[in-house]
C-alpha cells in the first residue's frame, strides 16, 4: 500500500488534487484508493494536510497519514513551516512545486527529492485564477513523472471529468507541462 | 438485470444518488454549515431535471424536519440529511416524526457538538438523539452508507414498520473521502423502493384522517408509545429481510451486525463506524502473528440487535466496546452500556473495558488499537487490567 501525504496552503486546492489523485490512481488500475482530506479553520493561506492511500486491494483504514511513502508539497515555502518530511518512510519520495534545484532545497534524510515547476507549467497556459496560478490539476502531472504509479492517461482522464471544455484542456495541458519538467 | 458501475467517489456524492434514485417527492433541507454536501449534489439533481422532488429551502434544520414532517403526513415520500448542530436542532421534530409514524428517510453525517466547537467525526450527534424512535443504520465505508440509503426506504415504508429511518456516516472520514464504489443501474433501484403508497394521507380527501392530535387526559398517549415500541421491535425482521433481498442483487453481504474472525476470537472490538476498517486492519496483522482477535461491527443501531452481539462475543475472553461519544456520568458511552446489557442473561461473559475514542475527529490511528489488543491479551491473562472506562489516546 503506497501512503501519501499533501502538503498545501489553503485555498490551493490540496483536497482537490487528493481527490483527483484518488480518480486518477483508480483509472489507472488501482483496485483501492482512498483520498481524505484533514480539514480545519479553512483560512486561506493556512498550511493544511490531505491523506491517500494506494493499493491493489481493498483499503480500509481510514485515519490520517503518519509515515508517508510519498509526500507532495504544493507550496516551497511550506518547507520552513510545515515538517513536510515528518514520519517519511526510509527510501520514500518527496515531490516539491518549486523553481529550486534539488540540491537548493538541501532536503536531507534517505528520501528521494523530485522538483517541478509547477506554478510555472500553471502559468504558462494562463491558469489563473484571482491572480493564483492554480497548480491543483498541474501536481498531477509531476506525480506521475516523479512515482510512475500514475499514467497520464489516467489524469486527463480525472481531469476531463472533473472540468469542463476549455478549463479541463488547460488544466491537462498545465498537467502535461508540469510531467514534462518533472527533476529528480 | 441489475447493472453497477464502479466509480472513484465521496461518501456523501454518493448518498445523493441513491436519493436521486429513490426519487423522493420532497426534501427539505436547510443547505448551510452544519450541512453536508449530500443536500448541495441533490440540489443540482433537481435543477437539472435529473429528479422530480419538490425542493423546499427553510430557515433552519428545525424547519427541515417541520417541513418533511409535513409532507410525509400529506403522503409523499421525504428525504433530507443533516449533521451535527443541525441534528440537535431538529430534535423536537424527530419525536414527532416517530411519533407520528412517518417513513422518513434522512442521512446524517456524524459530527461532534460544540462546546468547545469542532465540526470533526464523532457520534455524539446521533447519541444524543438515540431514544428519539428513530431506526437508525451506520455506514463503515461509502458503499454502506449507499446500500443503506436505499435499503432505508423499503423498510421505513414497510406496513410492519411505518417509522422514520436514520442512515449515519461518519462526518469527513466516509463522507469527505474519495474511495471506490459501486453504483446500481437507476433501473433496478427504481424497481427495489418501488412507488410509495401512504396509507394515512392527510390529502387523500375522500378518506379524512387527522395525524398528532391531542392524547393526553386519559387519552392513548401511552399505548401509542407501546406501539411505537412494537413496531421498532418487529422491524429488526423487515431490516434483515429487505438488507437479505438487496444483498441478493447487489452482491454484497448485510447484517444487523459483521465480524470479522469472531467464530474463534479470544479478545475482540465492538465498534461502530469507519473505526471498524482500522480495527480489522490491525486485527489481520495480530492473526497473521497467530494471536485470536476478532472485530464485531454494528451496523444497526436502533434496534438494538442484543441475540446477535450476545452471540458473537459469549465467547470471548475479553472484549473492547468503542464508543465514538459520552454519556456523561454514565457506566460507559451509549453503545458499551447497550453491549454489557445484551450479554447480562449469559451463563458466561467476556471481561469487558470501554475505550471513549476519536472525539472531535480525534485521529483513530492504527497504533492505538494496537494498544487496545494489548490491553485485551493482559486482561485476559489478568496481567492487568486498563479500567473500566478508558479515553483512548487522550493527551
Amino acid at each position: 500500500m503506497h501512503e501519501i501525504r499533501w502538503h498545501g496552503r489553503g485555498g490551493q486546492g490540496a483536497v482537490t488534487s487528493a481527490k483527483l489523485l484518488a480518480d486518477a490512481a483508480f483509472r489507472s488500475g488501482f483496485e483501492g484508493v482512498t483520498s481524505q482530506p484533514s480539514f480545519g479553520a479553512e483560512r486561506r493561506g493556512a498550511p493544511i494536510t490531505a491523506s491517500s492511500r494506494l493499493a491493489h486491494e481493498p483499503i480500509r483504514v481510514l485515519s490520517q497519514v503518519t509515515a508517508p511513502d510519498i509526500v507532495v508539497v504544493l507550496d516551497d515555502s511550506l518547507l520552513g513551516v510545515a515538517k513536510a518530511t515528518a514520519g517519511m518512510r526510509p527510501g520514500g519520495t518527496i515531490i516539491v512545486n518549486t523553481t529550486k534545484s534539488v540540491a537548493e532545497l538541501g532536503l536531507g534524510g534517505d528520501i528521494r527529492v523530485v522538483t517541478s515547476d509547477v506554478t510555472g507549467a500553471a502559468q504558462a497556459v494562463d491558469l489563473i485564477v484571482g491572480g493564483q496560478p492554480m497548480v491543483s490539476t498541474a501536481i498531477l502531472g509531476a506525480f506521475a513523472a516523479a512515482t510512475g504509479l500514475i499514467t497520464m492517461a489516467g489524469v486527463e482522464a480525472a481531469i476531463g471529468k472533473a472540468f469542463k471544455g476549455t478549463a479541463a484542456s488547460k488544466n491537462i495541458e498545465a498537467a502535461k507541462i508540469a510531467y514534462e519538467c518533472t527533476r529528480a | 438485470m441489475a447493472t453497477q458501475k464502479t466509480l472513484a467517489v465521496t461518501g456523501n456524492v454518493l448518498v445523493a444518488e441513491a436519493m436521486r434514485q429513490c426519487a423522493p417527492d420532497v426534501m427539505g433541507a436547510y443547505p448551510i454549515t452544519p450541512q453536508t454536501t449530500i443536500v448541495e449534489e441533490f440540489a443540482k439533481f433537481v435543477a437539472n431535471g435529473r429528479v422530480h422532488t419538490e425542493y423546499v429551502t427553510v430557515e433552519s434544520e428545525h424547519s427541515a424536519m417541520s417541513a418533511c414532517v409535513g409532507a410525509s403526513a400529506a403522503g409523499a415520500r421525504v428525504m433530507t440529511a443533516t449533521s451535527s448542530q443541525g441534528l440537535a436542532l431538529m430534535w423536537e421534530e424527530l419525536y414527532i416524526a416517530a411519533g407520528m409514524r412517518l417513513p422518513i428517510v434522512m442521512a446524517n453525517a456524524n459530527r461532534a457538538l460544540s462546546a468547545p466547537i469542532n465540526i470533526h467525526c464523532d457520534h455524539s450527534d446521533i447519541m444524543g438523539a438515540r431514544d428519539a424512535g428513530w431506526i437508525v443504520l451506520f455506514a463503515e465505508t461509502a458503499q454502506e452508507a449507499y446500500d443503506n440509503t436505499i435499503m432505508a426506504v423499503r423498510i421505513a415504508e414497510h406496513p410492519d414498520v411505518m417509522l422514520p429511518v436514520m442512515t449515519c456516516l461518519d462526518g469527513f472520514i466516509t463522507t469527505h473521502s474519495i474511495d471506490r464504489a459501486q453504483i446500481m443501474d437507476d433501473e433496478t433501484v427504481k424497481a427495489f423502493v418501488g412507488d410509495y403508497k401512504p396509507e394515512n394521507a392527510l390529502l387523500d380527501t375522500d378518506n379524512p384522517v387527522s395525524h398528532g392530535n391531542f392524547a393526553g387526559l386519559g387519552g392513548p398517549y401511552f399505548e401509542f408509545k407501546r406501539a411505537q415500541r412494537n413496531a421498532i421491535d418487529r422491524s429488526a425482521a423487515v431490516i434483515e429481510s429487505v438488507g437479505a433481498e438487496w444483498s441478493k442483487i447487489c452482491e454484497r453481504p448485510f447484517g444487523m451486525v459483521e465480524g470479522w474472525g469472531m467464530e474463534d476470537a479470544e479478545l475482540a472490538i465492538v465498534a461502530i463506524g469507519s473505526t471498524a476498517g482500522n480495527a480489522r486492519h490491525v486485527a489481520r496483522e495480530l492473526r497473521a502473528q497467530g494471536v485470536r482477535v476478532g472485530v464485531l461491527k454494528v451496523r444497526c443501531f436502533r434496534p438494538f440487535p442484543f441475540a446477535d452481539i450476545a452471540e458473537a462475543l459469549a465467547g470471548c475472553k475479553a472484549v473492547a466496546v468503542l464508543d465514538r461519544s459520552e454519556s456523561f456520568g454514565a457506566e460507559g458511552g451509549p453503545l458499551f452500556l447497550e453491549v454489557r446489557s445484551a450479554l447480562y442473561d449469559r451463563a458466561e461473559r467476556p471481561a469487558m473495558v470501554n475505550y471513549i475514542y476519536g472525539l472531535g475527529g480525534s485521529d483513530v490511528k492504527l497504533e492505538l488499537l494496537r494498544q487496545v489488543y494489548s490491553d485485551l491479551s493482559d486482561l485476559a491473562d489478568g496481567a492487568s487490567t486498563p479500567g473500566r472506562l478508558v479515553y483512548l489516546g487522550a493527551r
